[in-house]
């Protein structure tokens, strides 16, 4: 087959991937020849500026094309992607700065291998083949099973790191497994070409063995019941800013690749699918709603609520309609916002006995520290559902395209599991509002500030500034799809 | 008007942009403490102030939506619509009269954390008003449940001694009813194709179809009336709630279970609606009956006027579904007379609660021998509370059930029976509070209203004596409005059969009645 790189420009399209393992590579090189210790921070520092650099260019450039045979392609919906993963990296690392040495991660490895796996992350949501797909998603998990177990004096972050890498690479295997099988029954590794390969022959048993396990080992990565078992313990095991970087970018790249592969690929079965995701979307709605409640560690927490969001994110791709997508793909960039949001409110309280960890210590926040306790209950009540917080509207694309679907019993289902979710979120504004204080917080870090202002403003005035323009870029992003 | 075009908006938004300023004044001593109040004080006032002029241009010929803005906003679901008819003309303008109110009142009674109260006032009086002005499905959830947060907190960190278990129990009864709600605003979506009331109030929903829905509202509406039996959240946040969230609460968040089921019930729905108003009538008449005789024997003040509320909003129910001009408009009076009434009576108890610190109705007695204005104010409100004719409290009653008499006979002669039990225990909470020989020791240097509550609860006297005397105002506001919604009703269901029993003998009944169908 004759390359379709003929020149250097050609490829376009992809330049922002290579630059970004480049810069990793450069700044690897730069740590081992200076000293390492003292430059850390300068290094996150670089990393940050690479990481905003390359989303405002990806924002802004259109190169949309086919690369490497079929094997990579930067579409409308890649970018979109591709822009919040950047942006999600980019406020991970901002985050770890103040708090990275006494988690144990302050290593110039730590924002390499951040880059790292968001290269990984952006070849998952640009795949446009099993063997791409595999290859980002294994670059991005091996550079996340390092950082889950950075902290290598800490027992727990060890544990996390180790179950992390196992039930991780469980899921790989069962992905690898799946996509062999679509490949013996159709013939083809290429997306786009498996669904002409279905159309073309018939609906075989094997195939459907197939999309099930395909789809099983991706529902690992984002974690949706009941291959979530590994949330909570490694969200509460690894570092906080660890844990910060696992809730959102990761979660982006897994959530974009599901849609891609199941919209691509598996459109001819679409009843097929639809069943699985459905399954895990009830179930995961269910189980983290319930199962939250009993929490009081706040990481715990909040792994069970990622459980949860994934859950209804799912049900606008139930809908398996370009309007399902648009509204996932609304879901998870305001569902990244409240996460970073969260935690930037977790990572700024800092007692003298160390970072917070429980809700307990959140008790009377409310006066304690009237604007971190404002943003967290801001992101609590958003991640509700409440309007006219920004998660409302999240929850009212994916649940429009499930009624347009006339998937009323998941919408029922869905919505009753999020009055029951209501209960444990509530829980952290009773805290830190009707409780009165008992721990004296430090400082808090300029850059959290910024970063809490910024996601509580974008959440507050959601329906007044991004709102709109969001809206039309999903809309877009999902049509490049269909 | 030189902002006649966004004058909704306006008032929707003044107070929100009045939150927003007290964000910024941080200190905590008293002056700023004072500057936050005054702040709310001149914000609600212009905002009421405005609410009249919207209500002095506003036609009360033209049964259509008035001072209409219509913008699309995100994607192609949820667009910016303002707009008020003679439905919600008045419930707007109730809203803005009720907050300087709330406002005063928690001058003397509010000391901990000040800023914070009034800015969750100012957001939530937004919330309220954007929820009856807006002309967009999507809109007014968004209004409706933002209510919520604002709501919930005020309940949790200012409420009495089991503020938490309180505020729970109001979340969770009402996002329960209204997440069903929100579905079924979707299914409405996809079936007219938008979320403009306007157009939607035109679309005719298939009556399969009609049912669900109906249910869907129901669930919320009904919870936020609240009807019997979903009323359990009510006493508990009323008990709980500070003075000001228990007058807001009652006055105010009540009437967006009624507003509702006259905006979006009875006009979107009308075949379920018919087919399911005897359902309604039995709830009614067991709201009246029931909560009337609950209302006898409770022992704290503010459970008691609770109670009534439950027993008053039955009459409102029963009006609506009626589907009579006289139900109808009965039912809207009904509502902004107990939000006038209810309010009062609230922040009467306030009054006293602020001296003794106590709700228990065994506490006091007495009372008028030391304060003999707050007697007078105390009794024209259970007055009005009992529904004695000339008090605003009688107009709607009685309408309600001259409406609903000519559906239903036996619904009325149930509801009658309330009208008696809510006399027996509005007057017996009166004689053992105001009557009776002063023999406490905590009562014997009680001191009369100061001026800042008589200022607050005086003109409160007079709207309630004035609109009994004289409703026309309210009537010939809502009247347009309300012909042309239940004439649109009546042509999809058909006219209520004349009564037999209510038609003489000899006497023929009304040619043009054609039978129910």
């Amino acid at each position: 087959m004759a390359s379709d790189l003929q020149s250097l420009s050609a490829l376009g399209p992809v330049l922002p991937e290579i630059l970004l393992a480049l810069a990793a590579i450069v700044l690897l090189l730069a740590a081992v020849i200076w000293n390492k210790r003292d430059h850390t921070v300068l290094l996150s520092g670089i990393a940050i500026a690479v990481l905003a650099v390359l989303a405002i260019w990806v924002a802004t450039q259109s190169t949309a094309g086919v690369l490497f045979n079929g094997g990579f392609i930067n579409d409308g919906f890649a970018r979109f992607m591709k822009v919040l993963i950047l942006a999600g990296s980019a406020f991970a690392l901002l985050m770890s700065l103040s708090s990275a040495r006494e988690n144990g991660i302050a290593k110039f490895e730590y924002s390499i291998l951040v880059l790292l796996s968001t290269v990984g992350m952006m070849m998952m949501v640009s795949a446009n083949d099993l063997m791409t797909l595999y290859v980002g998603l294994e670059l991005q998990s091996l550079a996340l099973y390092v950082v889950a177990a950075m902290n290598r004096e800490n027992a727990k972050a060890t544990e996390a790191g180790l179950k992390y890498f196992v039930l991780g690479a469980l899921s790989s295997g069962m992905l690898l497994y799946g996509a062999s099988l679509v490949y013996g029954f159709t013939g083809q590794t290429q997306l786009d070409q498996i669904a002409q390969a279905i159309t073309a022959g018939s609906r075989s048993l094997g195939l459907v063995f197939g999309v099930v396990f395909l789809l099983a080992g991706i529902a690992f990565k984002i974690a949706a019941v009941p291959f979530h078992m590994w949330t909570p313990d490694v969200y509460e095991g690894a570092p906080t800013p660890v844990t910060a970087f696992f809730a959102t970018a990761p979660k982006v790249a897994a959530m974009a690749l599901f849609i891609r592969i199941v919209t691509v690929s598996f459109q001819p079965v679409v009843h097929d699918w639809q069943q699985i995701v459905i399954f895990l979307s009830i179930a995961s709605m269910v189980l983290a709603s319930f199962a939250a409640i009993g929490q009081n560690n706040l990481k715990r927490l909040i792994a069970y609520s990622s459980i949860g969001h994934m859950g209804f994110a799912l049900v606008g791709l139930s809908a398996g309609t370009a309007n399902g997508v648009e509204g996932v793909t609304i879901y998870i960039a305001i569902y990244m916002v409240m996460t970073i949001g969260f935690f930037a409110c977790v990572l700024s309280l800092r007692t003298e006995n160390g970072p917070v960890e429980t809700i307990s210590d959140l008790a009377g926040l409310g006066q304690a520290r009237p604007f971190v306790a404002g943003i967290m209950a801001v992101m609590m009540f958003s991640l509700i559902g409440l309007p006219p917080l920004g998660g409302f509207f999240a929850k009212w694309q994916v649940f429009l395209a499930a009624i347009e679907a006339h998937l009323f019993v998941l919408a029922v289902i869905g919505m009753l599991a999020s009055a029951v979710s209501a209960f444990y979120y509530l829980r952290v504004v009773k805290v830190m509002y009707f409780d009165e204080p008992t721990l004296k917080f430090a400082a808090v870090p300029g850059e959290l500030n910024f970063t809490m202002a910024l996601s509580g403003f974008l959440i507050v005035t959601y329906y007044l500034t991004v709102g709109s323009p969001l809206s039309a870029l999903a809309h877009s992003a999902a049509g490049s799809l269909f | 008007m030189i902002f006649a075009n966004s004058l909704l908006s306006v008032i929707t938004f003044l107070p929100l942009i009045g939150a927003i300023f007290l964000l910024f004044i941080t200190g905590r001593d008293e002056a700023s403490e004072n500057l936050v109040r005054w702040i709310a004080l001149v914000v609600t006032t212009v905002t009421f102030l405005l609410s009249l002029v919207l209500w002095a241009n506003f036609d009360p010929s033209k049964p259509g939506f008035q001072f209409v803005e219509n913008y699309e906003w995100i994607g192609s679901s949820i667009g910016y619509r303002m707009g008020v008819d003679g439905i919600s003309v008045l419930f707007v303008v109730l809203t803005a009269l009720l907050m300087p109110i709330c406002v005063i009142a928690s001058w003397g009674s509010v000391h901990n954390r000040v800023r914070e109260y009034l800015l969750f006032f100012l957001i939530l009086e937004t919330l309220m008003i954007g929820a009856f002005a807006t002309l967009d499905l999507a809109m007014f959830y968004v209004f409706f449940e933002g209510t919520l947060i604002p709501m919930f907190l005020i309940i949790g960190i200012w409420g009495g001694a089991r503020r938490i278990q309180a505020s729970y129990k109001f979340f969770f009864y009402t996002f329960t009813g209204s997440v069903l709600m929100l579905l079924a605003i979707m299914a409405m979506y996809w079936q007219g194709g938008t979320t403009d009331i306007s157009k939607l109030l035109t679309v005719k929903f298939p009556a399969g179809m009609q049912s669900w829905l109906w249910i869907a509202f129901f669930a919320s509406f009904a919870v936020k009336m609240p009807m019997w039996p979903f009323h359990r959240w009510l006493p508990e946040a009323h008990v709980e709630a500070p003075t000001g969230g228990s007058v807001i609460l009652a006055a105010i968040l009540l009437k967006f279970g009624g507003y509702g089921f006259l905006r979006f019930s009875l006009p979107m729905f009308p075949i379920a609606s018919h087919e399911f108003a005897n359902f309604i009538f039995v709830l009614s008449v067991a709201a009246i009956i029931l909560t009337s005789l609950v209302a006898l024997v409770q022992t704290d003040m503010k459970k008691l006027i609770a109670y009534s509320s439950v027993a008053h909003m039955g009459f409102v129910t029963m009006g609506i579904f009626a589907g009579t001009e006289n139900g109808v408009q009965g039912a809207i009076f009904q509502m902004l007379s107990h939000g006038l009434v209810s309010g009062a009576l609230f922040l009467c108890v306030g009054v006293v609660y602020d001296r003794l610190h106590t709700r228990e109705i065994a506490a006091y007695g007495g009372l008028v021998h030391r304060m003999p204005l707050y007697a007078f104010v105390f009794m024209v409100f259970t007055m009005a509370n009992v529904g004695l004719p000339g008090t605003s409290g009688f107009i709607g009653e009685f309408l309600t059930m001259i409406g609903t008499f000519q559906v239903s006979t036996w619904t009325v002669f149930g509801a009658a029976f309330g009208v008696i039990f809510s006399a027996a225990y509005a007057l017996w909470l009166y004689r053992r509070v105001v009557f009776g020989q002063l023999t406490k020791d905590t009562l014997k240097d009680i001191m009369d209203m100061n001026w800042r509550e008589g200022l607050i609860l005086i003109p409160l006297v007079v709207l309630v004596i004035f609109f009994g005397f004289y409703p026309a105002p309210i009537l010939n506001a809502t009247a347009a409005s309300t012909k042309a919604l239940v004439a649109q009703y009546e042509a999809t269901v058909g006219q209520p059969a004349p009564i037999a029993m209510a038609a003489p003998a000899g006497s023929t009944p009304a040619p043009a009645a054609e039978p129910a169908k």
